[in-house]
């Protein structure tokens, strides 16, 4: 095994760059109408998220519809820790990535019994369990539709030992005096979605990384050969099931609340989306899927009649009206639609998700000025996962 | 986008105009929000406010019934349109200028009836287009969420749609009021009616949404019954969004319970109410009494989906379009002449909550979150629909006449579905504030 | 007992819904290979089609009287239903029998909108990977169903039966029971009668016709039979129209039951998954069955009985059952090896 930390120039490159992105992300993003700092925290997780449900899903080709139900579990764990022992982010995350590690264990353990689509539902059937009883049932653990809070009276063991004392006023987390909300919790949320990408990376260039690729291209050869694959498989499940349960911490630092709704088959769907949308099986892709959804969800439903009017106002009277009536379909509480029509035309014209158009874009270029780059590249790409 | 953006810097005219530049070009930028003297303290001539709905989902078209009913609002505070119930309102401090001088001007958003779609949604707002305010919604789980969030954020919250006693009883803050009535009221109010209308020998049987505000109006329902003297036979718990409700439905048909309490909102109501009148509840004879079904809290936009079912049944609401008091003739003129048909209770009650907040604010001179708090505690107003209203000081719950209502037999239009049995005053559904709980903590202005 | 037996019915009618969706879900499955997210979509059109059905016999002649007012000052409107005026007591006739007669107007659209999908989209797909069908399938039905919120709005319509269904049966004399022990909505009969006959057709269609033999050959070996010559894709084609008739017309009929929006595809579609999963992939008759099973096991989990003793689990009976099927049977209740295990 090489050394854990050595890296091909190339995988150098792309994470000086992915870094360097990353952090300017509060100046490339605002051009957009993203640049603050919830939207951007919100990239970041979701990005942690997909990245980890990639590595299952990516490279093993299973398809889980039960992930958000890890990513529910983090964030209860997340808010317990700080109701319980320290506003302190650094617990809240290690306990949901333990937390979540050990839940998706054990639903890994029973779910990987199965293969295809009946792996599929067993997940997908985890999960709406787990959120039917977090919503009621399980109420005084979870506090169900209301979703867990702080409170004033919280315990918080280590602060108070420490003689952090937050007053008559609701704490929000801090780590090391640093408030977790705004801009210094993006920039965590950043950091963390870095080392994530890093291990990403290692994972994907490994030889266990090849191992699970292998599982995805033919599973019953690799029994025939006399290899267990379910071991390699559980550990990619477990991983991803982590990297869930430090997405749903991250979620609970920068906003300290975790309701059941996170654990809803249709959360586990957007990540699945994210994810083929951005181009499964690619490093980079199931960042940038998150990112495009998450601004769907927050831009596109902002705009209302009157911000459209104001973009119209070029036009004349009549044909401003025609344009504002038709865009409004599409925009405000018609977002959903722009996000269907988005995802047909992805998976219709690009198959290989967002980054499929990206490679293309690289070829284009390499072709019309003639250097080699682009060829190479594109082979290093894998092709997109089923 | 980038077009767009020099496009709208051209016309600075209209009143949302503002909103749309800070969409695009986000001048505001959060590191600085804290600087202020307090969050988003409003230094151009507009002040922005920021209306948080659903816009998709179960909810939709209440959440569309409440921001038209904002931007009617908005209209009148900038004195556009007819003025509404301004004329009637009886503080008589906003002049029909904006507010302290500034334009108001407003952002809107999807909360998706989710707490953490309407969290990202109110933070935008917030971080990115410096809203003042946040106000909206339509259910309490989603209340409760942005609540909390906008005491951190040190913003005022002007609850919308949210009926748990939680709102204002153990999860209540400084920065949140809520002008929308609770299960609490629903149950003093219905209690007497439900008296001189079945009497006190009644066996009730719950079907109860799984989930806070279900148990809440469960709770309360079963406290002014059992003290008329009624029986409960059963409280059963229904899965949210269950669909098909017959296999709950089935066993109160040989329960002898002679009363239903559909403890369900929305959908579930829609659905639980058909079927329930499908069995044959409402004709149904059990103890040579006539069979009778409750619905706690009705809606008129969600009613008009049970169509027929709704007639006869009785059911409280916070406000209702036929109400003949000159305060609520003003409000449905005003949104009829706009719109065409007549405002739902969602859209009274958030048109209600940016008037008074417009109102405190300008009383209190400043935006500031404990500024415009202080006007609002303990105010006394008229004019604006359910009578002589206060907002207590104690839990920041909004004290008025609440309606009991029932299904129309004889509708003139698909608008006309309830009929407002009783105006339950005031007085019968106060209660002590210390009996929910809770702690409304300090103001938080955010600087 | 004769809570037991209502509870029965319960489940009956609900896995009659349950069965009709799987049916045309494990039909596109097993024929096509092609995992159908906007399967839920095509029941919620066929529900529309019944509102749009409701709607249209229902345009009415708007008058202004101007000697009344409304609260805001405009006309009173007087509105009469053209068929009313047109056709008098027929067209009140059928005003109060729009929903079977939505069945007859649903047939031919659903049969429409299945092929149009299969052509327009659906057959490209054949050959690329399960996620990137779901991906498409599930943006068609976000697609198709905010154009029913655009036009309909998000609350639900009220759909009521006809008046002569509208009542209850005393069902349990002619089995034995006391009379009013055992009394059932009319409607809810019907929809479990109907229910049974559409499953019928669809595997007398199958079964007993050469069109359907040959979808059943191409559903255990599409090569072979497309090697002898057989345009197996025209008929497929068919498949997936029929599919989407089934759904729709479980649609159409659910209406008075359940209040028609544009969301109710959604909340069926991961039930619908659950109950073809449980009967095995590509098994026509494991769908029916489970969709029967999940009825009534479901109907039973919500007996007070047996909450007390297992709070909340009618909350969770589907998938509980769903997750120990299928570690119980790999391949669910009639599952064929080999079918989507990849």
């Amino acid at each position: 095994m090489k050394q854990l930390f050595s890296l091909e120039r190339k995988d150098v490159i792309l994470l000086v760059c992915f870094t360097a992105a990353v952090f300017a992300g509060p100046i490339l993003m605002k051009p957009l109408g993203a640049g603050y700092p919830d939207l951007l925290q919100k990239f970041a997780i979701f990005g942690i998220f997909a990245l980890g449900f990639n590595i299952l899903f990516g490279l093993t080709g299973y398809l889980s519809f039960g992930h958000a139900a890890f990513l529910g579990v983090g964030s209860y764990t997340a808010v317990w820790t700080f109701k319980l022992l320290s506003m302190n982010p650094v617990p809240a995350i290690i306990f949901a990535t333990v937390i979540g590690g050990l839940f998706s264990a054990v639903i890994g353990f029973i779910s990987l019994r199965r293969t295809g689509i009946y792996f599929s539902i067993l997940t997908l059937a985890f999960a709406q369990m787990s959120y039917n009883l977090a919503y009621s049932v399980l109420t005084p653990i979870t506090n169900g539709e209301t979703g867990l809070q702080l409170n004033q009276a919280d315990p918080r063991v280590l602060d108070i030992a420490f003689g952090r004392d937050y007053g008559a006023v609701l704490p929000s987390s801090d780590l090391f005096g640093i408030d977790m909300t705004g801009w210094p919790g993006f920039y965590f949320c950043a950091t963390m979605l870095i080392i994530c990408f890093f291990i990403a990376l290692r994972i994907f260039r490994s030889p266990f990384g090849m191992m699970l690729r292998a599982i995805k291209s033919n599973q019953n050869r690799m029994m025939y050969t006399g290899f267990n694959t379910r071991p390699y498989a559980l550990a990619a499940f477990v991983i991803s099931g982590m990297y869930a349960g430090l997405a749903g911490g991250l979620m609970a630092v920068t906003d300290p609340l975790a309701g059941a709704e996170r654990m809803q088959w249709t959360a586990s769907g957007e990540v699945v989306l994210m994810t083929i949308l951005g181009g499964a099986g690619t490093l980079l892709g199931p960042v940038i899927g998150a990112g495009a959804i998450k601004y769907f969800e927050n831009i596109f439903s902002a705009y209302n009649d009157g911000i459209l009017q104001e973009a119209f106002s070029f036009l004349p009277e009549g044909l401003q009206h025609v344009f504002v009536s038709v865009s409004s379909l599409f925009v405000g509480e018609g977002w959903h639609l722009t996000l269907g029509a988005l995802f047909m035309l992805i998976v219709i014209f690009l198959p290989g998700g967002l980054m499929e158009g990206i490679r293309r874009i690289q070829v284009l270029i390499s072709n019309r000025f003639g250097s080699g780059g682009g060829g190479a590249d594109a082979k290093s790409n894998p092709a997109p996962a089923e | 986008m980038m077009s767009k953006t020099k496009l709208s810097r051209r016309g600075l005219l209209k009143g949302s105009a503002a909103a749309g530049v800070a969409l695009a070009t986000p001048t505001i930028f959060s590191s600085n929000v804290w600087a202020a003297g307090y969050t988003n303290e409003p230094k151009g001539s507009t002040v922005t406010l920021g209306f948080n709905v659903p816009q998709t989902g179960a909810y939709a078209d209440e959440g569309a019934d409440e921001l038209r009913a904002y931007e009617l609002a908005v209209e009148h505070i900038n004195g556009e349109g007819d003025g509404g119930m301004l004329n009637t309102f009886s503080s008589k401090a906003l002049q029909g200028n904006g507010v302290n001088g500034k334009k108001v001007t407003f952002v809107t958003g999807d909360t998706q009836t989710k707490s953490d779609a309407a969290r990202a949604s109110a933070k935008r707002m917030i971080e990115k287009d410096g809203a003042v305010m946040i106000t909206g919604g339509s259910s309490s789980g989603v209340a409760i969420a942005v609540q909390g969030l906008c005491q951190d954020a040190g913003v005022i919250f002007m609850a919308g749609l949210t009926h748990s006693n939680d709102t204002t009883g153990k999860d209540k803050r400084a920065n949140g009021f809520r002008h929308f009535f609770n299960t609490e009221m629903s149950g003093a109010a219905l209690g007497p009616v439900l008296k001189n209308n079945f009497g006190t020998e009644r066996t009730a049987y719950h079907l109860t949404a799984d989930y806070t505000w279900g148990w809440s109006q469960e709770g309360s329902i079963k406290k002014y019954t059992e003290q008329l003297g009624w029986q409960t036979a059963a409280a059963v718990r229904t899965p949210l969004g269950a669909g098909d409700f017959s296999q709950y439905i089935t066993p109160v048909l040989n329960s002898g319970a002679d009363v239903l309490v559909l403890n369900h909102y929305g959908r579930d109501m829609v659905n639980s109410l058909t079927q329930a009148v499908q069995f044959g509840l409402r004709d149904k004879q059990v103890n040579g009494k006539d069979f009778a079904i409750v619905v706690p809290l009705y809606s008129r936009l969600m009613a008009q989906g049970a169509g027929e079912n709704v007639k006869g049944i009785f059911g409280s609401t916070n406000w209702h379009w036929s109400l003949q008091d000159e305060g609520s003739k003003a409000f449905v003129k005003s949104f009829g002449q706009k719109y065409g048909f007549p405002p739902s209770q969602a859209a009274h009650t958030t048109y209600c909550q940016a008037l008074i907040y417009a109102d405190a604010a300008q009383r209190a001179g400043t935006f500031r979150p404990s500024g415009v708090g202080a006007a609002l505690e303990g105010f006394d107003f008229d004019g604006l629909g359910n009578g002589p209203t206060t907002y207590r000081a104690d839990d920041h719950q909004c004290f008025k006449d609440v309606l009991v209502v029932k299904g129309k037999e004889n509708p003139a239009s698909k608008f006309d579905v309830l009929e407002v049995v009783e105006v339950t005053p005031r007085a019968q559904v106060e209660y002590p504030a210390s009996m929910l709980g809770g702690e409304l903590g300090p103001y938080n202005d955010g600087a | 007992m004769d809570a037991f037996f209502l509870q029965i019915l319960n489940g009956l009618d609900k896995g009659g819904a349950y069965a009709l969706i799987a049916l045309g879900l494990t039909i596109i499955f097993g024929t096509l290979g092609v995992v159908n997210f906007a399967h839920g979509a095509l029941f919620m059109m066929g529900a529309f089609c019944a509102v749009t059905v409701k709607a249209l016999l229902g345009l009415e002649s708007v008058r202004e009287d101007p000697t009344q007012m409304t609260a805001w000052g405009t006309p009173v409107e007087i509105r009469e239903p053209y068929v009313e005026t047109w056709f008098g007591d027929f067209g009140t006739f059928l005003l109060d029998f729009s929903v079977p007669v939505s069945i007859l107007v649903a047939l031919p659209i659903m049969l429409f909108i299945g092929i149009a999908m299969e052509r327009g989209l659906i057959r490209y797909f054949y050959k690329r990977p399960h996620a990137e069908q779901i991906l498409v399938t599930f943006g068609l039905a976000i697609v198709l169903q905010e154009i029913v919120k655009s036009i309909f709005g998000a609350n639900p319509i009220p759909q009521p039966a006809p008046d002569v269904a509208r009542g209850m049966i005393d069902f349990g004399v002619s089995i034995g029971f006391d009379a009013g022990n055992v009394v059932y909505p009319a409607w809810r009969l019907i929809y479990f009668l109907f229910s049974l006959a559409v499953i019928g057709a669809v595997f007398a269609f199958l079964q007993f016709t050469t069109f359907g033999m040959v979808v059943r050959a191409g559903m255990a070996d599409r090569e072979t039979v497309g090697l002898l010559g057989i345009d197996i894709d025209r008929r497929f084609t068919i498949v997936f129209g029929i599919a989407a008739v089934v759904a729709g017309l479980a649609g159409a009929m659910y209406t008075p039951i359940l209040s028609p929006d544009y969301h109710m595809g959604m909340d069926f579609l991961v039930l619908s998954f659950v109950v073809v999963v449980v009967g095995g992939m590509g098994s026509l008759g494991g769908a029916v069955a489970a969709g029967f099973l999940l009825g009534v096991l479901q109907s039973f989990a919500s007996m007070n009985e047996v909450k007390a003793i297992l709070p909340g689990i009618d909350q969770i009976i589907i998938y509980l059952i769903a997750v120990v099927i299928l570690l119980v049977r790999p391949r669910g209740l009639m599952g064929r090896k080999g079918v989507m295990e990849h």
